[in-house]
């Protein structure tokens, strides 16, 4: 039985990772065939010399730090609004979290819509409200959950001494979720980095983020080694956030010292 | 009218139909260590969180030196308070909570204000100590330097000893009458525990259900309580309910107390003024024999009574008869 649970975790893993391995490797590889003949980086030389890569880029740089920005001030306001109890806050913190279950397709669809009854058309501007929307529930989620950790009565001591609620604030309450609010804003400069559904759907055609262009790349011309360059450059950057973003989440509340 | 720091007038709080505070009415001394004591649930965090402008009252004044508090906030009334928990800054050392409201305040030497702060409360040396690695007594001293530093007119403390342990509490008792003294600052204590608001105010005010039942100095609410509920929380007693002829109150149970009591009333004797075998009086039986170190606590029962006496010349053992008695003037009368 032990060894049967063994083979089916090592066989899950091995569907897992080997995919990425596979891509990851053959990055590196000299020949465009999937077979191996030497190490060479003359893949990511090529790709990060392509100025249409290097314009995605940009654009999806440009798009994950707004969306990001706009996603933690209201995601943060949100979380902090969850605190005071006012009526039908069940149904508010339902409406805040819900965006993180709904299929992208639809948010994107939807979004798309709204846009067009809206007659604003679609640029990078749209894209970043677009990206904001799905991702202020992700951090409204991680501050909420920091928040939970923090003495209200560290606020009302502040005040005691002089500090008015909104110097309270931003002197001790600010502090002490801070670690919450990075992480936030680390995992939605990830997803919005990594977004491709409702790019597609709100960012206008103009504006072809990373994710897309390796979409359109490999529709025409198949997965070559330039893609597997650029995928295995967004798996590395994605990774990194994440890594942070869960760090941060783990800091005590109660932290020592500066 | 100046004398007075705290001001408390007709002060009601409700909350969702219950009344924390049933009309509350006070006065506080400049300089005074004047102290709340009560059972929990009685109102006495509530009144101190009124005073402090976390809450504002639904009825009655509040005035701080003086002037009215109506609409003021916490953060423009000149008090400080230490909080049950101690309410330190987790993310600030010992000197960034110290010097907390010296940088609102934009004072001057911030350091060596905080370097005294600290040397008054007995932690010299600890400015860059991370709060979260000191004990809890080192945490009680830290909230209390912060409180105190920026010499705020009026101090609160909210049951600032309640999750020490005994030996530090009597010393933390001890140091913190001193440090008042030595501030003379207005300190205004939340407690329930009686022997603690005894041996540290210059006033006691007793709270049960909303209401001050007795204001004093601790020997008068002790040695004269005004009604039963003070007599049975500020320590303990032998409660007699009866009706007074003029020279003597006779109970229900056929016993004749001499006292000049008229009309319905409750006598009551402190243990401490029973006397057991000290001359004539009720015949008892000796149940039980506590000894306490300091004292001896004799339970004695006569028919369906039950009688507490604390007397270090009685020899007796359970089981054996005695007289119990005190002396007339050891007899108070409670209203019933």
């Amino acid at each position: 039985m032990r060894k049967l649970l063994g083979a089916w975790t090592g066989l899950v893993l091995v569907t897992l990772y080997v995919p990425i391995a596979v891509m990851g490797v053959f990055s590196f590889n000299a020949s465009r065939r999937p077979r191996w003949t030497g190490f060479t980086l003359d893949w990511y030389r090529k790709t990060l010399g392509d100025h249409n890569i290097q314009d995605a880029v940009w654009k999806t740089l440009v798009l994950a730090a707004a969306s990001t920005v706009l996603a933690v001030a209201l995601g943060t306001a949100a979380a902090l609004a969850a605190r005071r109890s006012f009526p039908g806050k069940r149904l508010w913190n339902t409406l805040v979290s819900l965006p993180v279950m709904v299929p992208d397709i639809v948010m994107g669809i939807g979004l798309f819509a709204l846009f067009h009854a809206l007659g604003t058309g679609l640029s990078l501007a749209t894209a970043v409200i677009a990206h904001a929307t799905f991702n202020l529930s992700y951090v409204a989620i991680v501050v909420s959950a920091r928040l939970q950790g923090t003495d209200r009565t560290l606020e009302l001591a502040a005040q005691d001494l002089g500090a008015t609620p909104w110097g309270a604030f931003r002197k001790v309450t600010f502090p002490a979720i801070l670690p919450g609010v990075v992480s936030g804003a680390l995992l939605a400069f990830t997803l919005s980095f990594d977004d491709f559904v409702i790019t597609y759907f709100t960012a206008g055609t103009g504006n072809m983020t990373l994710p897309w262009k390796v979409y359109a790349m490999a529709a025409r011309m198949g997965v070559t080694p330039e893609i597997n360059a650029v995928s295995t450059l967004i798996l590395g950057a994605s990774l990194v956030l994440v890594v942070a973003a869960l760090r941060l989440s783990r800091v005590p509340v109660t932290g020592g010292g500066r | 009218m100046d004398e007075f720091d705290v001001s408390v007038r007709g002060v009601v709080k409700g909350f969702g139909g219950r009344r924390a505070c049933d009309g509350i009415t006070l006065q506080i001394r400049r300089g005074e260590f004047f102290s709340l004591l009560g059972p929990s649930g009685c109102g006495k965090t509530t009144l101190m969180r009124l005073v402090a402008g976390f809450e504002s009252p639904d009825e009655g004044t509040i005035e701080l030196a003086g002037r009215d508090m109506a609409g003021v906030p916490p953060h423009r009334r000149d008090v400080n308070m230490v909080f049950q928990n101690y309410a330190l800054f987790p993310h600030l050392d010992v000197a960034g909570n110290v010097a907390f409201g010296l940088r609102i305040q934009k004072a001057p030497d911030i350091e060596g204000r905080v370097r005294a702060a600290l040397e008054q409360v007995g932690l010299a040396g600890y400015e860059r100590r991370a709060v979260t690695t000191l004990s809890g007594g080192e945490q009680q001293r830290t909230a209390l330097a912060r409180a105190i530093v920026t010499g705020p007119r009026v101090l609160l403390l909210d049951e600032p000893l309640s999750a020490l342990d005994l030996k530090l509490r009597q010393g933390l008792q001890e140091e913190l009458r001193r440090l008042q003294r030595s501030l003379g600052m207005t300190f205004l204590y939340v407690t329930h525990d009686q022997e603690e608001a005894l041996a540290m105010s210059d006033r006691v005010a007793v709270m049960n259900a909303g209401r001050i039942e007795q204001t004093g100095p601790p020997r008068e609410v002790y040695e004269t309580p005004a009604t039963r509920f003070v007599a049975g929380f500020v320590g303990s007693g032998n409660f007699f309910d009866g009706r007074g002829d003029g020279t003597m109150v006779r109970t229900a149970d056929g016993l004749s107390i001499e006292c000049r009591a008229v009309g319905d009333v409750t006598l009551m004797v402190r243990p401490e003024k029973v006397r057991v075998n000290g001359g004539p009086g009720l015949a008892a039986l000796v149940e039980e024999v506590l000894y306490q170190g300091a004292s001896t606590s004799i339970v004695l029962r006569a028919g369906d009574r039950r009688l507490v006496a604390e007397d270090p010349d009685a020899r007796v053992r359970p089981g054996e008869p005695a007289t119990v008695s005190w002396r007339p003037e050891d007899v108070r009368v409670l209203p019933k």
